[in-house]
C-alpha cells in the first residue's frame, strides 16, 4: 500500500511527541512493507534514516504548486500550547536558541494553511492508495489532498484542543479538528479516552473511529540504573511540560502529603513551561522546597537518565490523550504511577493508577510503591513484559487495519 | 469389596464449600499506628453487605432447596465445610447471620449432611507453621461442635491444597479421610472414582509430634482414605453450567444423570464452592431447578448419595495415591500460583508468619480478652483471600473474571494488606515495650 502522509514534525527536528509517533508508526508501516510518501513543512536530511526507496521525506514546498485555502486570521499556536501568551513564550525561547531557524512561523495559523495549500497538491504526483492526516495541524492538508485525488482519507488524532487547552478551546484549532473529522473516511484515535472525547466534543460517530495505542521505538537505549542522589533518598519523578495539563501543582501536593509521612524522599521535576513560577512559588508555600528538585528542560540521554534513577515515575495528567512518557519509564526499568485521566492508563495494566485530583490516594500509593520493594519489584517487571508486546510494528498494523476500513468505504 | 447399604450402581459424594474471608478495611499510610479495627472490609464491599447479599442470593434459598431434598428423598445426602471466619461473621452479623445459621442448622439437623474439619481461619497456615496448622483445625473442631453438635472426622484443607505429607500428617492427628483434586497429573492412568490410600511418608519428627500433641483421638488409624475429584463433573455444574458456548449447553438433569450413569468407578465426588448456586450460577441460569431434579433423576438410575463418612466406610480402598507436591484445586496449574507465585504475596505471607513467635511471646503476659483479640487478628490475616487478591497471574492480561477482587488492583490489595500488617506490628511493639516496663517494675 502506498500511504501520502501528512505530518508537522518529525526527529530529529520536533518540540514534542507528535513527531516520535509519527516516526513509530512509519517504522512499522515500513515494517509491513508499506511505502510511505511524508510530507513535513520543512525538511532535513537527518530525517532520512530509512531506504528511499520505499520512504520520501518531501517539503511542502516541493510539491511545485499551491491551491486556494480559506485564511483564517486568527493569533499564534504551537501544537501543544494554543493560549496565546504561551506561544508567545515558547516561540521566543525558541528564537533564543542557536537553531538557525524555527519550523513555526509567528502566526501559527497562518503557517498550517500555507502548509496546506502547498502539501496537497502532493496528492497529484505521489501515487498512493490512502491519505493519513495528524492532528488539526494537517488536517486541512489532508481535506485537501482528498479533493484533489479522491483518495479515503485517515484522520488520526493524538490531542484534542480540549486536552491542550482544558476549558478554554480556540475556535478556530476546534473548527480544523471537526472539519478534518468529518471529511475523515476513518478517525484513529489513540486511546478509548480520547474516543469519547471525539464522539462527545465533536460528534463522531462510534462506528467511524478506531483506537490504536502508542508504542514505544524498541531501539531506545536502556540507561544502566546508578546511584541516586545519595544512598539515603528516594526519588520520585514527574517529567514533561509545566503546564496546567500535566498536572504540575497536584505532583506537588501529594510531594506534601508524602513528605508528612516519610522525609527521606526527593521528588524531582523536570521539564519548562508557562507554570514554572507557579510551581516554584507553590512548593515554597508548601514549605517542601529542600525536598523538591527542578531540572528544567531535559534532552535525551539526560531524559534516560532520568527515568533510571526514579524510583517511581508519576504522570498527575488532568488530561491526557495518550501519554507515552509513563512507556519510556517503564522502559528504563521504573514503576510508574499514571491518572486514571489518560490514554496510557488502559495500556499498561501493571501500574498504580489514580484519579488526578486525587492527592490523598496518590500519596497512599507513592508511599505503598516506596516503602514496599515487593511492590515496586512486581510493577517494575510486570510492566516491563507489558511494554515489549505494545511495539510500533503491531500498532501499525491495527492502522493498516483502519485503512482498509477507509478504503472499502 | 462392600457395596453400599442399597445396592446402588455407584453413589455421588456431594461437598460445598462454605467461607467468608474478613476482607480488610483500607488502612491509609496515615492510619498506621492508629488503626483498631481492620476486618470490616473496603468502603465499596463491607463484609457485612457482601454477606447479606451472598446470604440473599446463595445461602438462604439453597439451603430451601436442599432442605427440601433431603426431606423428599432420605436418599439425599450432601456435606459442607464451613471455614471457621464463615461462621464467625454468621454469629456476627445480627438477625441475617442468624437466619443464615439456623438454615444451616437445620440442614445438619436431619442426619443426612456431615461437617468436614478445616482451618479455622480458611488460611495458608501449612505451608510456614504446623502448629498453626494444627492448632486452627482443632479452633475448627470446637466451634463445629458448639454450633452443629458434631464432631468432624474428615479433613480438607484451604482450596484443597494436598500433598502426601499432609495427608499423613492429618492420619496422624486422628482424621479417617482427607480430600484432594483428582488432578490427573498425580492419578497416571488411575480414576478419582474409586478411594485409594494416600502414600505413606515420614513427617519431620517434630511435626509428627506437633500431630500427635494436637490429636484428635489418641490412636491414629494405620490408613485413612482419600477422596479424589472428579473435576470434570464437577465443573459442569459449577463453571460450565450457564456457558452458552459450551457444545453441551444448556445441561439437562437427564443427560447429566446419563454422563454419571456412564461413569466408571464406585463414587463421584462433586465438589464445588457452594456459592456455585445463585452467586457464579445465577438463578436465571437454571442452577437451581437443574439441582431441584437432579437427585430423582440420579436415584432413577439406581445411583445414590453418600457423605464422604459413608463412601469412606462403604469402598476399599484401591489403591495408593503419591502427591509429592502440593496441590490445590485452583486454575488450570492445580498449583499454589493463586496465592504464592508474585513478590509481593510471598513478601507478604513471609513476614504475617514471622510474627508467630512474637504473638506467642506476648500472649501469656496479657490479659485473656486482650490477648484473644490480639492472636485473632493476627489469624484472620492468615485467610488465605487476602494473598489472592494480590495475585497478578492474569492481571496484564487483561482477564478480570479469572480473579474477582474487591480491590481496584492487586497492587492495591497488597499496599492495603502491607499497612494493615504494619499497624499491627507497630501494635506488638507497644505492647512488647510495656510489658517490658511492667515487669521491670515488679522487679
Amino acid at each position: 500500500m502506498n500511504v501520502l502522509m501528512y505530518g508537522w514534525e518529525f526527529p530529529p527536528i520536533q518540540s514534542g511527541g507528535l513527531g516520535v509517533a509519527c516516526q513509530g508508526i512509519v517504522e512499522g508501516l515500513l515494517g509491513h512493507q508499506h511505502e510511505v510518501f511524508l510530507v513535513l513543512p520543512k525538511t532535513n536530511p537527518a530525517m532520512q534514516l530509512h531506504d528511499p526507496e520505499r520512504f520520501r521525506i518531501l517539503a511542502a514546498s516541493e510539491s511545485g504548486g499551491t491551491i486556494e485555502v480559506e485564511a483564517i486570521p486568527t493569533s499564534l499556536y504551537n501544537p501543544y500550547v494554543t493560549s496565546e501568551f504561551s506561544y508567545q513564550q515558547s516561540i521566543k525561547k525558541t528564537l533564543k536558541t542557536d537553531e538557525p531557524e524555527t519550523i513555526y512561523g509567528l502566526n501559527m495559523m497562518e503557517e498550517v494553511h500555507r502548509y496546506a495549500s502547498q502539501a496537497a497538491v502532493h496528492a497529484k504526483k505521489v501515487p498512493h492508495d490512502v491519505i493519513h492526516a495528524h492532528d488539526w495541524l494537517t488536517a486541512e492538508a489532508g481535506v485537501q489532498a482528498k479533493q484533489i485525488s479522491g483518495k479515503p482519507l485517515v484522520m488520526q488524532i493524538h490531542a484534542t484542543e480540549f486536552d491542550r487547552s482544558g476549558e478554554n478551546p480556540n475556535q478556530a484549532v476546534y473548527d480544523l479538528e471537526r472539519r478534518g473529522m468529518e471529511h475523515a473516511d476513518r478517525v484513529i484515535a489513540v486511546s478509548e479516552y480520547t474516543k469519547k472525547m471525539l464522539m462527545k466534543h465533536y460528534g463522531v460517530a462510534d462506528w467511524k473511529i478506531d483506537v490504536v495505542h502508542n508504542a514505544v521505538r524498541s531501539n531506545f537505549d536502556p540507561y544502566h540504573k546508578t546511584h541516586h542522589l545519595n544512598k539515603r533518598d528516594k526519588i520520585v519523578l514527574f517529567l514533561g511540560r509545566m503546564t496546567m495539563q500535566k498536572g504540575p501543582d497536584y505532583f506537588l501536593k501529594m510531594a506534601k502529603k508524602v513528605l508528612d509521612h516519610m522525609k527521606d524522599v526527593k521528588f524531582i521535576m523536570a521539564g519548562d513551561g508557562d507554570m514554572m513560577e507557579q510551581v516554584i512559588k507553590l512548593a515554597i508555600d508548601l514549605g517542601i522546597e529542600r525536598h523538591v528538585l527542578f531540572s528544567g528542560f531535559l534532552k535525551g540521554g539526560e531524559i534516560a537518565r532520568a527515568y533510571a534513577e526514579a524510583d517511581l515515575y508519576v504522570m498527575p495528567s488532568i488530561s491526557e490523550p495518550f501519554g507515552i512518557t509513563p512507556l519510556e519509564a517503564i522502559k528504563q526499568g521504573t514503576p510508574v504511577l499514571i491518572s486514571k485521566q489518560s490514554g496510557v492508563s488502559e495500556a499498561i495494566k501493571s501500574a498504580l493508577k489514580v484519579d488526578f485530583w486525587d492527592v490523598d490516594e496518590m500519596a497512599e500509593k507513592v508511599i505503598g510503591a516506596l516503602k514496599y520493594p515487593a511492590l515496586n519489584q512486581v510493577l517494575r517487571e510486570h510492566s516491563h513484559r507489558e511494554l515489549v508486546k505494545l511495539n510500533w510494528h503491531q500498532q501499525a498494523g491495527e492502522i493498516v487495519k483502519s485503512y482498509a476500513r477507509a478504503i472499502s468505504v | 469389596m462392600k457395596k453400599g447399604k442399597n445396592d446402588y450402581n455407584k453413589s455421588i459424594c456431594f461437598y460445598f464449600q462454605v467461607h467468608q474471608p474478613y476482607r480488610l478495611s483500607k488502612c491509609s499510610a496515615f492510619e498506621m499506628g492508629q488503626k483498631d479495627e481492620y476486618f470490616d472490609g473496603p468502603e465499596a464491599y463491607r463484609n457485612k453487605a457482601i454477606f447479606e447479599k451472598v446470604a440473599q442470593k446463595c445461602y438462604l434459598p439453597t439451603n430451601r432447596l436442599m432442605l427440601e431434598l433431603l426431606k423428599n428423598h432420605p436418599e439425599f445426602k450432601i456435606s459442607y465445610s464451613f471455614s471457621g471466619v464463615f461462621l464467625e461473621q454468621c454469629l456476627e452479623y445480627g438477625e441475617i447471620g442468624k437466619e443464615v445459621l439456623d438454615s444451616f442448622k437445620a440442614l445438619v439437623k436431619t442426619g443426612q449432611v456431615e461437617v468436614l474439619s478445616e482451618t479455622y481461619y480458611h488460611s495458608l497456615s501449612w505451608l510456614f507453621s504446623k502448629k498453626e496448622f494444627a492448632e486452627q483445625i482443632l479452633k475448627h473442631q470446637k466451634l463445629v461442635q458448639k454450633i452443629f453438635k458434631k464432631t468432624p472426622t474428615v479433613f480438607r484443607n484451604t482450596e484443597l491444597i494436598y500433598s502426601s505429607e499432609i495427608a499423613e500428617f492429618i492420619r496422624e492427628m486422628g482424621f479417617k479421610g482427607i480430600l484432594a483434586e483428582g488432578w490427573d497429573y498425580y492419578l497416571d492412568w488411575k480414576s478419582p472414582n474409586f478411594l485409594y490410600h494416600p502414600e505413606r511418608v515420614t513427617l519431620h519428627p517434630e511435626d509428627q509430634k506437633i500431630a500427635k500433641q494436637y490429636g484428635i483421638r489418641k490412636h491414629p488409624f494405620k490408613n485413612i482414605k482419600l477422596l479424589l475429584k472428579n473435576y470434570k463433573l464437577s465443573d459442569d455444574i459449577a463453571f460450565r453450567f450457564s456457558n452458552k458456548g459450551w457444545t453441551e449447553w444448556p445441561l439437562t438433569t437427564d443427560k447429566y444423570a446419563a454422563w454419571v450413569d456412564a461413569a466408571e468407578g464406585d463414587t463421584l465426588n462433586l465438589f464445588m464452592d457452594y456459592e456455585t448456586f445463585g452467586e457464579h450460577q445465577w438463578e436465571d441460569t437454571g442452577i437451581f431447578e437443574f439441582m431441584r431434579h437432579l437427585p430423582e433423576a440420579l436415584l432413577k438410575r439406581n445411583i445414590g448419595f453418600k457423605t464422604p463418612s459413608e463412601t469412606i466406610q462403604s469402598y476399599e480402598a484401591v489403591g495408593e495415591i503419591h502427591v509429592p507436591h502440593l496441590m490445590s484445586w485452583a486454575d488450570m496449574e492445580r498449583d499454589l500460583s493463586a496465592w504464592c507465585s508474585n513478590q509481593m504475596q510471598e513478601s507478604a505471607l513471609q513476614r504475617v508468619f514471622e510474627l508467630e513467635q512474637e504473638v506467642e511471646q506476648l500472649l501469656p503476659q496479657m490479659h485473656t480478652k486482650e490477648s484473644e483479640r490480639l492472636q485473632h487478628d493476627w489469624r484472620k490475616l492468615q485467610t488465605s483471600d487476602h494473598f489472592y487478591y494480590m495475585c497478578t497471574k492474569y492481571w496484564s492480561d487483561g482477564d478480570v473474571h479469572a480473579y474477582f477482587s474487591c480491590y481496584e488492583s492487586p497492587y492495591e490489595a497488597y499496599i492495603t494488606y502491607m499497612n494493615t500488617l504494619t499497624d499491627f506490628e507497630m501494635k506488638l511493639q507497644r505492647l512488647a515495650t510495656s510489658e517490658e516496663r511492667l515487669t521491670k517494675q515488679l522487679i
